[in-house]
Parts: C-alpha cells; structure tokens; sequence
C-alpha cells in the first residue's frame, strides 16, 4: 500500500501540469471554433454534447478514466504484455479494412456502440512498447546488422498496414522511431541519411536538375580546395566524387519518378500546394490559404478569446481537429502561438529528460518513442497549418479534437508517467 | 555518448521551433495581405438604400413618389415547397418555369440566395405576403422605382439612372458605388443629396457558406441609414399641365414666375417626354430612343436654349435711358435716319410709351445711339465704347450674360456683348463703332438669353425694379428649409418710377398695340411686350412676356415658340391662356384654347442645327 501512494508522489507533476494546460487550451480552442456568436451554447445545455466541444469534454473526462486505469495497473505489466499488446493492434489493423467504417474518405475505424476508434493511433504505443521491449535485451546491438534489421521490421510492419488502408499521414509518424533508435546507438548515419534524403526529395522538386547538378559540382570543387586530405590522392577523389553526384542525380530524377507515377493525384497536389502557395487557392490549395488567412489575421495579440472570425465561421476546413492551431493563431495571435510552441518544446525537453533518468532500458527506449512520436505531430500539424509541410492527416497532440487521438496520446504519455513513476523499482541493466 | 544524442535530438527540435516561430512571426506581424484578406472572407457589409424624397408641388400635391418593386429570392437549400402546383399558381408560373428557376438558384449556390422573380408589383406582394410563411428559404427583398403622377414637368425634375463609370470615379466623396442611382439631370441631379438621404451600413459576420452570423463588433460600426428629404416645388402642377398641353407640336419654352417670390410656377420645355419611360427597367431603351430624338426632348430648354430677345428686350433700352435721365417719357424719335424698318403705325407723336405700344424699331435706335454717345458728338470709336461700357454694366444687372442661380444644373450664361466683347470680335480696341453694333437697340445682334432670364426680366418689370432668383423648390425635407439667395430681393439699379411708362406703355400694346386680339383677356388687365427672335436658318421664333394684373402683379411669364413668326402671333396667345388659366382657374376663351393646343409649328423647325448662330457663341 505504502507503494501505492508513494508512487503518485513520484509522479511528474511538471509533465501531467503541461498535459493538463494543454488539453484545456484544446478545449477552448475547440469550443472557439465552434461557437456561435449568435447562440452561444453553454455547458448545461443538452445541446452542447452533440457539438465539437461538448463531446470533446466526454473524451477528457474518459480520458482521466483511462490515466486511473494504467496507474491501477502493475508497472511490469506493459513489459510483460507489449508484445501481445503489438500482436493485438496488429490483428486490428488487419481487420480494419473488413470489419471498420469509413469516415472522411479514410477506411480506418471500428465502430464499438457509438464511439468510433482508430487502430492506427492506438499502434503507435503498441510498437513503442515491442521496440523498447526488444532493445531491453541487453544482447541487442544497433550497431549490428541484424538487430538494426529487426527492429526495422518492427516498424514496418503497422506501417505496411496502415498504408493498406490509405492512412499514409499516419504510416509517416512510424518514421518518428528514428530518435529512439538513435538514443539506442543506433549509428548517427541513419539519421544524417534520412535528412540528407529529405534535403534531396525537396531539393529535387525545388530545383532544375540542372541547377542541382551544378551546385554539386561547385560543392565538389569546395572540398577539395578547402580539405587538404581530398587533395593527396587526386585521381582517386575524382572518381569518389564523380559517383557521389552520379547517385545524387540519378536519386533526383527517381524522385521526380515517384512523385509522377508513383503518388497518387491527391498526395501530388498536397506537394504541388505546400511549394507554391498560389497554386489553386480556390480548390486544391484552398486550405492552406485559409489556415494562413487565419493565423496571420492574428496579428501580435491576436483578436482576443471568440473574437476569430475566420475559424469560427468555417473558412478553414478541419477546424477542431487536424487546424486547431489555426484558432490559437487567430485568437492569440503572435503572443499565443510562440507561447503554445516554446511550452510544447519544453514539455519535450522534460520528457527527454526523465527518459534519460530511467534506469531500465525498456523505460528510456519507451520514453525516447514517445518523444519521437509527439514531435512528429508537433512538426507535421503546426508545419502544414502555415504553409511548411503538406497536408496530411495529423492531429496535434492534446489540443486537437477526437477521441481517438486524445486517448491515445494520453494513453502514450501516461504509460511512460507510470514507469518514470517507478523507475527507482526498476532494475538496472 | 548517449547523453549527448539527446542534447542532439533536442537541438533539432529547438531549431524546427525557431523555424516555426519564425514563419509566424513573419505571418503575423509583416504580411498584412493576410489579415486584409481575413476581413473580406468574415464580414459582409450590407447596404440599406433607403427611399429617394418625395417631390410635391405649391399646394402640396405629390407629383413623385417612390413604388417599391419586390423581389423574390430563393435560398435553395432551404427551400421547402410541398405543394407545387398552388405555388406555381400564386405566383402565375409554370412548373416547367418553376423547375428551371429552381436549377438555376442550385446551380449558383446551395446556401446564398438568389434572385427567383424580379420586380413583383404590389399587388403580387399583398397576395403572397400572407402566404410567404408557409414557405421556408423564400425571402423578399425591396427597390424601388420613381412613379410620376403627371406626365408634366419631367424636363425640369430630370430623371434618375445608375451611375456612369465617369461619375464614379469622379466623385469627390467616394459614397457612390457601382449599380447605385443618382440623379442625372434637373431637380434629381440639383436636390441629389438632400433626396437620397444617407444609406446605411450594416456589417455581419459570415460563415464560409456566406450565411449571416451575427453582429460584427456588436455594430459598432454599423450605420443607420437616413431616409431622403422631400422636395417642396413652387410649381402649380395643373397649370403646369395645361402649359405643357398648349406647347404640344411645337419647340419651344414657357416660364412662369409669381413676381413677389420669384418662385417658379410652371417651366415647361417642349418636346416633352413622358417621365415614367425613364423610370424602372427599361430606362436604357427608352434613353436610346429620347436621346437620339432630333427635337431632343431631354434637354430642358428653359434654363439653357439660346435665343436672341428681339423686341422684347426694347423695354431694357427704356429703362437703361431712363435710369441715365438720356430718355425722358417725353422723348420723340422718328423713323427718318434709322437703318432699321419699321411697321405702319401712328407715328405722329412718337414718344416712349408709344415706342413700347408698337414696338418701333427706329424709335430705340435712336434712342440706343444717344445712350451710348451720351448726348454729346465725338469720335465715332472712342464714344459708343464708352457708353456700351456703362450701358453693359446697368443691363448685366437684370441678369443679362450671367446666371441667375436657378435650382438646376444646366442654366446658361448667356450672352450680354461688351466692349472687351467687341474687341475680342473685331481684334483690337476703336476697330469697332455704332454702325456695327446699333441690331443690340433692338434686342437682335449678338444678344443672347433663355427663356428663364426673360421670364425674370418680366418679374423685374411687374416688381419695378427687383427679383429674387427664379427657383423652383421652396422647401427641402420636413423643416421645409430653403437658402437664403433664394429669400433675398436682388435690385437691379432701376428706380421705381421709371416703370410707370414701361407698365402704361405694355398694357397698350396688349390693348391696341402689338398683340393681336387672341392675346387679350377681357376681364384680366395683363401687360405684355412681344419679340420677333432672328435667327438665321429659318423662320423667327415667336417671344412674348408678360406679367398681370398691372397692379399687384402674381404672374409673370416668358412664352418662346421656335419657328412661329411674329410675337404676337404664337407666343402671346399661349402666355395670355397660361396667364388666364392661373389667375381665374379656369379659361373662357376656349375658341383660341382650342386652336393653340393644336396649332403645331413643326413644320418650320429645322432639325439638327444650333439655335444660335454665331460661330463665337458656340462652346
């Protein structure tokens, strides 16, 4: 019993106090932008529960059902269970595609009585927890070929299946585990690759090949006028280089491949949209317009709690959920959004932190995977909202609206609060 | 090492938020095509329009008015319409119309509404006001169309049309948009902001779909709008009608003026139209048609024809002498000397009062030329000059070569020849003398005036010496305010007592003088001087004015028909009519009535060529 409490005294109250600010800034969010000036609906009207922000106050309150739910579990539970807990989800997201209902065009969700639930944001956890749990043996080494191998297989395999059910947004979140695997020892190759990739991916769609021909060559000729080493055995230089841009050009022009025959027209768009903010405003480029309508209307101070006019009458699309930031950017202007930003990045900070204080691998893996994955979101969705990423399907972290999405974020946080809770019972390998 | 991967990783992050932070900080504080942006897409302005002033003429008598014409809109994705066929039958549609109406209203927009029926009338309205409830998504909006209970006036009212493009870039206080109407010409145009009032703005927040949502910043911004001043006219609108009745077929103009006020009591210009073809939807056929007319029955003739005065302005020449003590009642010329010709009259003592009773054209040339020599013998280009001078300086004073200030857009200068006149005509100072300018003694030469400057000359007769500008409103809006010039008696330098003779000498010309018998009344003492207007191109136009009775005078009236011939002949008649109709109410010379309303001088009108002559006085 003496454990029991102890175990809420531990607790990291700097983490569940941003947990709680920034479901309650959602909230607002949400009840802003669904709220009518003309007939403003209040909490004890019957009404308010069949809208956005009425049943966003269910999903809170059955969110904290679910954070008493893991902490009355044992913390070895999660060890123990993560991989029936993979195997589950994985068989749910098999069946999806047979079993589910479509909503908004994706075909990605159970239907249990009147609540609607995707299995691919449920996955996220399910796979942070297999991976901490396989990096747990202290015999895996990521340095090595084949644990590298299997831990990718890991991630590939809820990522296969979600890009079989048309979630490719979500199947990108997947990628996030790149930061746990690195925390892990994971060569710093990887990473430096996967960035020199993306940098290659836009570049090539920025840029004439013959413009990124040229920049190479005058790249080459920098290092080997700058690095003496290059200049020792010239011939042999000439040739690395020669190949280097040879991959870089070839790469480029599969680039160009894949996004003209490869993508599909709506991902092609959502490209085209994100590097030329003119393109078709109106229709393809409608939302993106609107979001930075929205958010640059704000101004320093923004135009006060409901004073928006923008995402409070339906201008942006996907208001509550995936463009929420839109009405913190609109209401609270500059002040608002740098605010929700700088608190967000320390939020992340913090978690890195503890993470890095576990004393069981399986706890800092788990911790790195959830900071890994809250990230990705955070970068996504305010990216796409001002015009810096395409648009995809991803909501923010706690403030977005759906049940869904806010239990699976709690539910990713606070399995990690409850090992950090009882990380001193933990034993150290 | 690990340790420092997470300084790494959150080194990343760190810069992905600077990233962030940065693209909003340039998002919200530098771009403010964003926030412009913002306001178009949210807020709706919604302009009310709010009623043109009424216009009523001296006895109150409303002569237009406003009828509001409803139209039907239809927001489709509320429309509910269970029972077709009555709807169709109320509304005396077809279903066929119905269905493609119905398309039409999906095919703009689910959720804004659109036009269904234009311009239902009132009755329509009142059959399916009642009704309208029971059909959800149908809504009614209002304009209006100006309505003319007389066919009467229209030229001096003028007319009301939607800006042109020039207007509205033009304007000075930027309150006009397109598709808005204003007053184009007359009293519209003249009276254009007291009659429009001041529209209001309303400005609502709007969803994406463009459906209302409320107030923007609770009103505060809104602006209620104004509804517009009536126009109480001088005009006696029967008397109006029975002048424009008596200048049917012919061209010309007629002025009536009450003395005392100076307020308009009949303007008719003729051609005419019929007001209400200007009026409502078909106003650009009907314009196209009336403009192209080469009688031009747009132009309102009274303010702003060009004619030369002839013999009528034989009573300035009187009163000018007169004033400058170089004619006396008794002064006596003979036809012997003069280059003009004259008719047969009595002649044997051939004083002013006797000049005026027949108009005697070498009487005021004599009598011209010993104004402008002053009595005395001397060069024959230094004197005329100097006594044109002063005698261009007291005739300016009735009105002559300036404008009056009437209440209308259009009123012309006119033309009063001075000396620098002259020189700019003959290039150059003494390059000009008597012999040259002697046709102005007789009111011919380059003498010009509309039939507005007479009428008030007429006025300035009957009052002996003053007028107050000629103006067609008394009254604007409820208070029935008025400007002060047009309260204010403007003296024109003549004493009193010169007028005698002029009075005695027009009421003789009407008795036994000039005008011929259809000009008399029997029981109305009216005096009159007629004109024979030269102009070149045809036959002269036929000039009379008038005023009466003698003593106290109410009336005083220009009368010009175009081509018509000798004043008496036309124009007097028709002035004498006027005159009869306003001051007994009714007429009891309904031979001549009879006659005149029918007589046309169409005949002898020639088109497309400009009234005045001379090449100097075009503009």
């Amino acid at each position: 019993m003496s454990q029991e409490s102890n175990q809420i005294g531990k607790l990291d109250w700097i983490s569940v106090g941003l947990y709680a600010l920034f479901v309650l800034l959602g909230w607002m969010s949400i009840y802003s932008a669904v709220y009518n000036p003309e007939a403003p609906l209040w909490i004890f009207d019957e009404a308010f529960y069949t809208s956005n922000a009425g049943r966003q106050l269910i999903w809170i309150g059955t969110s904290l059902v679910l954070i008493m739910l893991i902490f009355a579990l044992d913390f070895r539970f999660f060890e123990s269970f993560a991989v029936f807990i993979y195997a589950a989800f994985m068989l749910a997201l098999i069946a999806v595609p047979f079993l589910g209902v479509t909503i908004n065009g994706s075909h990605s969700w159970f239907k249990l009585g009147g609540v609607t639930i995707q299995p691919a944001e449920f996955a996220k956890t399910a796979t942070a927890l297999l991976l901490a749990k396989y990096l747990n043996d202290p015999q895996v080494n990521l340095t090595k070929w084949m644990n590298q191998w299997r831990s990718a297989l890991i991630i590939a395999l809820p990522m296969l299946l979600i890009i079989g059910s048309n979630e490719t947004g979500s199947a990108l979140v997947f990628a996030s585990f790149i930061i746990l695997l690195y925390r892990e020892g994971l060569p710093g190759e990887y990473p430096g690759l996967l960035i020199a990739l993306i940098v290659l991916f836009v570049s090539s769609l920025l840029l004439s090949p013959l413009t990124i021909f040229i920049s190479l060559l005058v790249l080459a000729s920098l290092f080997v006028i700058i690095l003496p080493i290059y200049q020792r055995r010239l011939p042999q230089t000439y040739v690395r280089m020669a190949g280097a841009i040879a991959i870089v050009m070839s790469l480029s022009t599969l680039v160009d491949w894949v996004v003209n025959h490869v993508l599909k027209e709506h991902q092609r768009n959502r490209i085209k949209v994100l590097l030329d903010p003119s393109f078709d405003t109106r229709g393809l480029g409608y939302q993106v317009t609107q979001s930075k309508i929205a958010i640059g209307s704000g101004g320093f101070w923004g135009k006060g709690y409901l004073g928006g006019t923008q995402t409070k009458f339906d201008f942006v699309p996907e208001q509550s959920t995936d463009f929420i930031f839109c009405t913190i950017g609109e209401e609270f202007g500059f002040v608002g959004v740098m605010s929700v930003i700088v608190l967000f990045l320390f939020f992340l900070w913090r978690l890195l932190y503890l993470a890095d204080q576990q004393r069981s691998r399986f706890a800092r893996a788990y911790g790195f995977g959830v900071v890994g994955i809250l990230f990705f979101h955070f970068l996504v969705n305010i990216g796409m909202t001002i015009g810096l990423m395409p648009i995809m399907g991803i909501p923010l972290p706690f403030f977005s609206y759906g049940g869904s999405s806010l239990w699976s974020f709690t539910i990713l946080l606070f399995i990690f609060l409850k090992l950090d809770a009882h990380r001193s019972d933990m034993l150290s390998r | 090492m690990p340790e420092g991967r997470r300084i790494i990783i959150f080194l990343f992050f760190l810069s992905i938020g600077i990233i962030f932070i940065g693209k909003m900080f340039y998002l919200q504080m530098f771009d403010s095509t964003y926030e412009k942006a913002a306001d178009n897409n949210a807020i709706r302005k919604i302009i009310q329009v709010p009623f043109r002033g009424e216009v009523y003429d001296r006895f109150g008598k409303l002569i237009v008015y406003n009828t509001p014409v409803y139209d039907l809109y239809i927001t489709p994705r509320k429309a509910v319409v269970n029972d077709t066929n009555r709807f169709c039958a109320l509304f005396g549609i077809t279903k066929g119309r119905f269905d493609t109406l119905t398309k039409e209203a999906w095919a703009y927009s689910r959720v804004k509404p659109s036009l269904f029926l234009k311009h239902l009338s009132k009755e329509d309205f009142a059959k399916i006001q009642d009704v309208l409830v029971d059909y959800p998504g149908f809504s009614i909006s209002t304009t209006a169309f100006r309505t003319y209970q007389s066919k009467a006036l229209s030229n001096a009212l003028g007319y009301v049309a939607e800006i042109n493009t020039n207007s509205l870039s033009d304007q000075k206080d930027d309150y006009y948009r397109q598709g808005d109407y204003v007053g184009i010409s007359g009293l519209e145009a003249f009276y254009e902001e007291a009659l429009r009032g001041q529209r209001g703005v309303k400005y609502r927040m709007v969803n994406s779909n463009g459906v209302e949502k409320g107030e923007y910043r609770h009103g505060d911004l809104d602006v209620s709008s104004v509804a517009g001043q009536n126009l109480f006219t001088s005009v006696d609108i029967r008397l109006q009608e029975y002048a424009d009745s008596l200048m049917m077929h012919k061209v010309g103009s007629v002025v009536a003026i009450e003395p005392s006020t100076g307020e308009i009591l009949s303007m008719v210009s003729a051609p005419s139209y019929d007001p209400s073809l200007l009026a409502g939807r078909n106003f650009s056929k009907y314009y196209q048609i009336l403009a192209l007319d080469p009688l031009k029955p747009l132009i309102n003739r009274p303010p702003s024809a060009y004619y030369r005065p002839g013999s009528t302005f034989k009573i300035v020449q009187a009163l000018v002498g007169l004033q400058l003590g170089i004619l006396t009642t008794g002064s006596v010329f003979t036809h012997a000397g003069a280059p003009v010709k004259c008719h047969v009259h009595n002649t044997s003592h051939n004083d002013l009062h006797n000049a005026i009773q027949w108009s005697c054209n070498p009487y005021f040339y004599h009598a011209f030329r010993k104004i402008l020599y002053d009595n005395t013998q001397g060069d024959t280009f230094e004197r005329p000059a100097q006594g044109l001078q002063r005698w261009s300086e007291l005739v300016a004073n009735f009105g002559f070569g300036r404008k009056l200030g009437v209440d209308l857009g259009n009123e012309k200068k006119g033309n009063l020849p001075n000396v620098e006149y002259y020189n700019k005509v003959y290039k150059g100072e003494n390059t000009w003398k008597f012999s040259n300018i002697y046709s102005l003694s007789i009111g011919e030469g380059e003498l010009v005036v509309s039939p507005l400057k007479m009428a008030n000359f007429a006025a300035i007769i009957a009052n002996k010496g003053w007028y107050i500008p000629p103006h067609l409103v008394k009254g604007v809006g409820d208070k029935k305010t008025i400007d002060t010039f047009y309260k204010t008696p403007v003296p024109v330098g003549i004493d009193a007592k010169h007028f005698n003779v002029v009075h005695e000498g027009m009421r003789d010309a009407v008795l036994h003088g000039t005008v011929g018998r259809e000009g008399k009344i029997p029981d109305i003492v009216m005096c009159g001087k007629t004109g024979t207007s030269q102009n070149q191109k045809g036959k002269d136009h036929s000039v009379f004015i008038a005023f009466a009775p003698k003593d106290n005078p109410k009336i005083a009236i220009a009368v010009f028909v175009e081509n018509a011939g000798f004043g008496g002949f036309a124009a007097a008649p028709i002035a004498s009519l006027i005159i009869e109709k306003y001051l007994k109410g009714r007429v009891d010379r309904k031979d001549i009535e009879t006659k005149f309303m029918n007589m046309s001088y169409l005949a002898n009108v020639t088109y497309n060529r400009k009234i005045v002559k001379k090449d100097s006085l075009k503009r």
